[in-house]
Parts: structure tokens; C-alpha cells; sequence
């Protein structure tokens, strides 16, 4: 065998070796997650009935559900979303389209990356700080909810920024020079350009916030009883989760498992919409 | 889409074609390039010479921030001809499109000193209503950018700005533009899809119609074909042979046998100067400056 050869035959060894180990590597990772879907659904599915969707909390040893909790979720991530989301459209047009390469711009960008991650228990602190304990120490649903918009926001604002800015130049441009003003131009041409990655942005702060459960300890607080009063306490499937979950009363532990197994297909779905959302603006943009 | 030709992937063909372009005027020869400048060294050059100015640049100068990119143009354009720019990259070309609609002012730092004159009026004076210059002037660009719209939407969105229109005159005015671009064959039963689902060809030619259906005076076109394969590129190029029947048209091209192909005129410029301005045909056959030879003979650029 001559040298070539013996060099060729070293390589594909060596090649080998390291797809081999990336691939376990890969499995090793993945079977993590397979892991934990597992436990959740063997865990979680017994709890997974009609009773679940229509009855409240129950005190320990009865039966029950999980209403009032999915229901407080739903409430109080809709309304982080209603309240971060159009705020952050807002602010990071304005990063893309006007401050973009301004001091100011650059500053805020900077400050908006420092609340993207900042700790989410902070964020509760803050709004239990300026919030419920100016309103004489009323925990609220309202309070729950704007705790969760501030970490809808930087995302939001994130990926608008972005996805504007991938707007290619040459349309913002195009659309100028037929003499359409600038804001014009922003709402109707490079919003709908970029609507599926702000969309996706949005969605995808959303799949984060409906697991969250520091922020809403000190401001939504959770309620065991059906409540749909935005400035009374409110209760959340996270907060439950937490406070079921090591209970040790079986009820209340099967709840817990349920809860998280809903909470986890509803991320999941959110997250599978927000990438064949993502995938079709990529078809179309070729 | 095919990869557009570059301008250093088309080099060997303008070497080719040299000793043609030196000896045209005598000699008739049959190359696609040549029929184009003979057409215009004949019968047309007379009423090119007798066309109003449209559009004239009058000392302008242009900054990039320190950037001195423009040094004291002075360029007329006459009304319905094909002007076309050429030098190498960077010698100001573009800029000089960009400033005859103001697009520049989108960005900041930039600068245009100098006047530059539409129908007599200076358009860099900032009391020069923006909507009319933009009405007055369009332009094309490099990439073809449709608006992730309808065909129909694409056209009507500028009319829509400047006009009230009914729903019948709407329809009226949207044909009546992508015939003149050229499109309306291949889209009429489509109007209501997506624009973003045409060829790349297809959709310079919507970008053409999106901006004559402004009925605007001038036409910029930067660089329209060079994101596109030759068999588009020859239906733009047809295109604009029938576009200056109405328009003034000026291209910015870094192909010349393109200028030589569609231009009644061209300017050559160089580092910001625009070095020499006149007759397509004079300039590729007797230009007077060296180094517009030097670069039409493809010995640097």
C-alpha cells in the first residue's frame, strides 16, 4: 500500500470515529428529552380527562380538576401578550426603521438584550415592587399579567428588529420611490414582509411565558377557587404545579402531572406552529 | 434563477468584440452588438440630437459623510432617450441615479451639493415637494424587490397613494401598466396571486410596471438586468427600446454592450468625474478621452 492510500485509509478512520461520536453524542442529548416525555406522559395521562377541564382545584384526597388554573393561564398569558406584544412591534420599528444606527438605537438594543435575560423572579420582584404593593398589596391577575409582558417584550422587540432589518433594503426603497411616506411604508410593506418572524416571535414568547411560574409568585400569588376577577389573585397551572407537584397527596401529585403534560403538548404545539409558520416565509421569500 | 453574468465573467466577450467596436463605423458586421449601434449610428442619431433636456445635473457634488463621491457633474438627459452610465465599480454611477430621485435621503450622513434640474426646476431644494419628484421620477432596481402582495396589489399600491381611482379606472390603469411592461400576457389570469411567485424576469418586468403605472416622466433604471439570465435580460432590453417612446429613461449598466445595445446616450465616469458624455455611437466608436478607450476597450474596470 503506498503512502496515498495509507493516508486515504487513516482519514476514513479518523472521519468514523468523529461522526460516530457526534452521533452519540446527538442520541445521548435527545434521549434526555425522550426521557422526560416519557416520565410526563406515563405520569401525566391518567390525570388527562373531561374532569380535569371542567372541575376546579380540590382540596387534598378529593376529586377535581384544573380549571380555574388553565383558565387564569390563558387569561393572564393572553394578556401579557396583549400587553408586551404591540409595545415591543412598537419599539423595535423603531430600532429597524429609525434609530437603527443611532446612539439611542444602539443603547436600547443594548438595554433591551440586558431584560431578554434578565431573571424572570426579577422581573415578578419589580412589578410586585411598583405595582401590587402600590395598589395596597393586592395580588392581581392584572399584575400576573404585566409581569408577564415584561418578558414578552425584549423578545418581541428582539425578533421585530430583526426581521425588519432582513427586510432587503431595496424594497424599502422600492416602495419609497413610488412616494408613499416612510410610515406607510413600514405598516404596509415591510410589516407584511416580516409578519411571519414577528408572528413567530410572538408565539414563541407566548410557549415561554405559559410555563413561567417566579414572576406570578408575588403578583398573581394563585387562588384555589374559580376567580375571573383581574384585580383579585388568580391562579396559574404553574403555580399549582408548584404547589401540588411534592405535596405528597396523590390527588394533587396526579393534578400536578397533568397539568404539566398539557402545559408541555401546548408549548409543543405552539412551538410546531411557530416553525411551519417560519418555514413557509422561507419558501416564499425564494 | 440563473446567476447573472458578472462584469468579470463578461470581460473575455468585450475582448472579444474590441477590434469590432474600434472599426464599427466602417465595417458591417453581424454580431447582435453591432446591429444595435448601427441602428444608431443611422436614421435616429438626427432626432437624438434634437430632444429636449429632461433632467441636468448642474455642478453637483456628493458626500458619503467625508466621502467625496461625486465631483461637480454637469450632465443634461434628454427627454425620451436612453441615457445610460457606465464606469467600473464605484467610480459614482449609482450615486448619481440615486440622487436624481432623492432616494439618498433616506440615509443619513449623505449629502448632495449643486442642483439638479427637472423640467427647469431644482429638485435638491428641500421646498421641491417629495410626492411630485417621486411621482415624476421612478426607478428600477438591481434585485427585483415585488411587495409581498398581489400582482394586481404590486401595480396599484403606488397609484392608490397618489390617486383616488374607481374600481374600473383602477383595473384600467393596472393593465394598461403591465402591458407596458410587458407582463400583462403572462399574468392576466393571475392577478390575484402572489407576486413573490413569478420569475425573477417576470418580476423586474412588475417592478418596471409598478413604476410606470405612476405615469412618471423619467425612469431610473439601476442595473435592471444584472440579477437576471439573458433571455430576461433581452426581454428588458426590448422593453426599454419600447419604454422611451414615452419616457426618459436613464441606466446605470456595468455591461456595455447593454449600453451600446439600448443607450442613445452614455456618460462614462471615473473616481467620481464623469469623464465624458455624448452619443452612444461617438463614444464607443471616437471617444475623445483615453480613459474612456482604455475602459471601453476593457483595459481596466
Amino acid at each position: 500500500m503506498d503512502a496515498a492510500n495509507s493516508l486515504y485509509l487513516r482519514r476514513r478512520i479518523v472521519n468514523g470515529i468523529a461522526i460516530g461520536l457526534a452521533t452519540i453524542a446527538a442520541l445521548f442529548g435527545l434521549c434526555f428529552l425522550g426521557w422526560i416525555l416519557w416520565t410526563l406522559v406515563s405520569k401525566g395521562i391518567g390525570g388527562v380527562n373531561w374532569a380535569l377541564f371542567t372541575q376546579n382545584q380540590p382540596p387534598p384526597l378529593e376529586e377535581g380538576g384544573l380549571k380555574n388554573a388553565f383558565f387564569g393561564s390563558a387569561v393572564m398569558c393572553g394578556l401579557g401578550i396583549l400587553i408586551g406584544a404591540p409595545l415591543g412591534i412598537a419599539a423595535g420599528t423603531w430600532l429597524a426603521e429609525y434609530g437603527n444606527n443611532s446612539k439611542l438605537g444602539t443603547t436600547v438594543r443594548f438595554v433591551n438584550d440586558i431584560l431578554l435575560s434578565a431573571p424572570s423572579i426579577v422581573l415578578g420582584l419589580f412589578v410586585y415592587a411598583v405595582f401590587v404593593m402600590q395598589t395596597g398589596g393586592q395580588f392581581s391577575a392584572l399584575a400576573g399579567s404585566l409581569a408577564l409582558a415584561f418578558i414578552v417584550l425584549p423578545v418581541v422587540v428582539r425578533t421585530t428588529d430583526e426581521m425588519l432589518r432582513l427586510v432587503p433594503a431595496q424594497m424599502r426603497e422600492a416602495a419609497l420611490s413610488l412616494g408613499v411616506p416612510q410610515w406607510k411604508v413600514t405598516v404596509q410593506v415591510l410589516y407584511r414582509s416580516a409578519s411571519a418572524g414577528i408572528v413567530t416571535g410572538i408565539l414563541l414568547a407566548l410557549a415561554r411565558i405559559s410555563g413561567e411560574t417566579a414572576p406570578l409568585l408575588f403578583t398573581a400569588f394563585g387562588n384555589e377557587f374559580w376567580s375571573t376577577d383581574l384585580t383579585g389573585a388568580m391562579a396559574a397551572v404553574p403555580l399549582v404545579m408548584y404547589k401540588f407537584a411534592g405535596s405528597g397527596f396523590a390527588n394533587w401529585e396526579a393534578l400536578a402531572w397533568a397539568g404539566a403534560l398539557v402545559l408541555t403538548v401546548f408549548v409543543l404545539l405552539v412551538s410546531l406552529f411557530a416553525r411551519t409558520f417560519l418555514l413557509r416565509n422561507r419558501i416564499s421569500h425564494d | 434563477m440563473t446567476e447573472a453574468p458578472t462584469t468579470e465573467e463578461r470581460k473575455p466577450m468585450q475582448l472579444a468584440n474590441v477590434p469590432d467596436i474600434t472599426t464599427l463605423s466602417h465595417s458591417r458586421q453581424s454580431t447582435a452588438m453591432n446591429d444595435a449601434r448601427l441602428n444608431l449610428a443611422t436614421p435616429e442619431r438626427a432626432s437624438v440630437a434634437a430632444s429636449p433636456v429632461k433632467l441636468a445635473a448642474r455642478g453637483l457634488d456628493f458626500y458619503y459623510d467625508k466621502f467625496h463621491a461625486l465631483k461637480g457633474i454637469n450632465l443634461e438627459i434628454p427627454e425620451k432617450r436612453v441615457t445610460a452610465l457606465i464606469g467600473p465599480s464605484g467610480c459614482g454611477k449609482s450615486t448619481l441615479l440615486r440622487v436624481f430621485n432623492r432616494i439618498y435621503a433616506l440615509y443619513p450622513k449623505l449629502e448632495a451639493k449643486g442642483q439638479v434640474l427637472l423640467d427647469g426646476e431644482n429638485i435638491l431644494d428641500l421646498k421641491y415637494p417629495m410626492n411630485r419628484l417621486r411621482s415624476k421620477v421612478g426607478m428600477v432596481f438591481q434585485k427585483p424587490v415585488p411587495f409581498p402582495m398581489t400582482i394586481f396589489e404590486n401595480v396599484a399600491y403606488g397609484i392608490r397613494h397618489h390617486e383616488k381611482l374607481s374600481r374600473s379606472e383602477m383595473n384600467d390603469r393596472v393593465e394598461s401598466a403591465l402591458r407596458q411592461g410587458a407582463l400583462w400576457d403572462e399574468v392576466k389570469d393571475k392577478l390575484g396571486q402572489s407576486a413573490l411567485g413569478l420569475s425573477g424576469g417576470q418580476q423586474q418586468r412588475l417592478c418596471i410596471a409598478r413604476a410606470v403605472a405612476l405615469k412618471p416622466d423619467v425612469l431610473l433604471l439601476d442595473e435592471p438586468t444584472s440579477a437576471l439570465d439573458p433571455i430576461s435580460t433581452s426581454r428588458i432590453e426590448q422593453l426599454i427600446e419600447e419604454l422611451k417612446k414615452d419616457y426618459t429613461i436613464a441606466i446605470v449598466t456595468h455591461n456595455m454592450q447593454q449600453a451600446a445595445r439600448v443607450s442613445d446616450f452614455t456618460a462614462f465616469m471615473y473616481l467620481g468625474d464623469l469623464v465624458e458624455h455624448g452619443p452612444t455611437a461617438t463614444i464607443f466608436s471616437q471617444p475623445t478621452k483615453q480613459q474612456t478607450e482604455d475602459y471601453i476597450t476593457g483595459r481596466f474596470g
